[in-house]
């Protein structure tokens, strides 16, 4: 018998109660391999107003890029140091930070290779369903033939791409921004 | 690799739109541009995964979290965790939160002029076991209002947050109690245009799962996607 999937519901403004306990903004332990990368921006809405009230969910692979999933049956070493997943609380001024290493690159689409890229869904009050997006990592020549970025039109790729911050050697910097001209691109899935 | 099998399309109508105008909240957030489709790779077939270690037995029994007990009306929570295929989800973490009986959240931005209940988080986690089944003991939560509009009121609900097998069945929704007088109007609630898919969101009233002289059984059963029958070729 074919059910149908219980439909999405807003987190609200008092999701910390509940999601707080899992709190993970550091994703990698101090033995895990790879570049490591902190992640700073903030979410802002269409008022340009930060929102101090969403959370974002992290997961990636490891720096061989392999997932730490039954699903992943790569011939390549899982990382006991790197689960993958971050939950990330933004602040009061609608601020949010992680660090992590950069991942390795994925399979995608008939085998051609993914740029390394975070896998991003972010929560809030106001949003009925989740969005979907990702966060792909600056000066990385394989991200002008990912599969993924090149289904995006041109003039909105880089908003799904890090820069690198100018004051703080080894971090980056992404905002994602709900609406107007620089609007974060979001996905649905299944093409 | 193996091309990977996706997740089944929402069925039309199921699910919110992201701008709904009723729910003021979702105005200023909600994406204004068109979502870029993207097919499934093994990023979205993949997700964390939670053995039943994650959380303590306590956990999912919201009335023992302090010293004393909490006031109000003893229930228990109870269902299944399937997908669209009826095959039941195991090791899927369930995360739960609520208001008090009084209808306050133990939050400090929630103002509202109820009391806090110093027996009573409104936190609870559980992983579903080998069948997809959970439980949870806790208090009825109350109605309370809020500021979308004139004279509005939330109908009493408990928040679920759910992973499955991937990060593409991560859910979040909310559990209603039938009968509330409140649902009509609630614009969170009435935001899904299907109305069956809107009213699989009230639990039902379960004498299976009620307990004699300790509290009632309320059922609710949660759908995650189900995966596509055939991996795509493309």
């Amino acid at each position: 018998m074919d059910l149908c999937a219980t439909t999405s519901q807003t987190v609200g403004p008092f999701f910390k109660i509940g999601l707080l306990w899992l709190s993970r903004n550091k994703l990698a332990e101090e033995g895990a391999a790879g570049e490591r990368v902190t992640v700073r921006g903030r979410v802002i809405d269409g008022d340009g107003i930060p929102v101090p009230d969403a959370i974002l969910e992290v997961w990636q692979a490891n720096s061989h890029g392999k997932y730490a999933h039954m699903e992943d049956s790569q011939d390549k070493p899982l990382d006991n140091d790197l689960w993958g997943y971050g939950r990330i609380f933004v602040n009061a001024e609608g601020a949010f930070c992680f660090s992590t290493i950069k991942p390795g690159s994925v399979p995608g689409p008939d085998d051609k290779e993914q740029a390394p890229h975070l896998a991003i869904t972010l929560f809030m009050r106001g949003l009925l369903r989740h969005l979907w997006t990702r966060m792909y990592f600056p000066n990385d020549s394989r991200n002008l033939a990912d599969p993924i970025l090149s289904l995006v039109p041109a003039d909105r790729r880089s908003t799904l791409v890090a820069t690198d911050s100018p004051n703080e050697p080894g971090a980056l910097e992404w905002n994602i921004i709900l609406q107007g001209k620089h609007e974060t691109v979001f996905f649905e899935l299944g093409s | 690799m193996k091309p990977v099998a996706g997740y089944r399309p929402h069925d039309p109508g199921t699910q919110p739109n992201h701008l709904h105008p009723a729910y003021a909240s979702s105005i200023k957030r909600a994406p204004t541009q068109p979502l870029v489709h993207i097919p499934y790779t093994l990023t979205e077939i993949t997700g964390p995964s939670f053995g039943p270690q994650l959380v303590s037995m306590a956990a999912c029994d919201l009335t023992r979290q302090h010293k004393g007990e909490p006031l109000g009306e003893r229930i228990v929570v109870s269902g299944r965790v399937l997908d669209e295929n009826s095959r039941p989800v195991p090791n899927s973490l369930v995360e739960i939160w609520q208001a008090n009986a009084a209808g306050r959240y133990c939050h400090e931005w929630d103002q509202h002029d109820a009391p806090l209940d110093p027996n009573f988080t409104g936190s609870g986690q559980a992983v579903t076991d080998s069948e997809g089944r959970y439980r949870f003991v806790t208090i009825r939560p109350g109605e309370y209002p809020w500021g979308n509009h004139y004279n509005a009121w939330r109908p009493a609900h408990i928040h679920f947050s759910l992973f499955g097998p991937s990060f593409a069945t991560r859910l979040v929704t909310q559990m209603f109690f039938p009968g509330d007088p409140l649902l009509p109007y609630d614009p969170i609630f009435n935001c899904t245009a299907d109305e069956k898919a809107r009213n699989r969101l009230i639990s039902v009233f379960d004498w299976q799962t009620t307990l004699p002289m300790n509290a009632l059984g309320y059922k609710f059963d949660i759908i995650l996607r189900g995966r596509d029958a055939t991996p795509m070729e493309q």
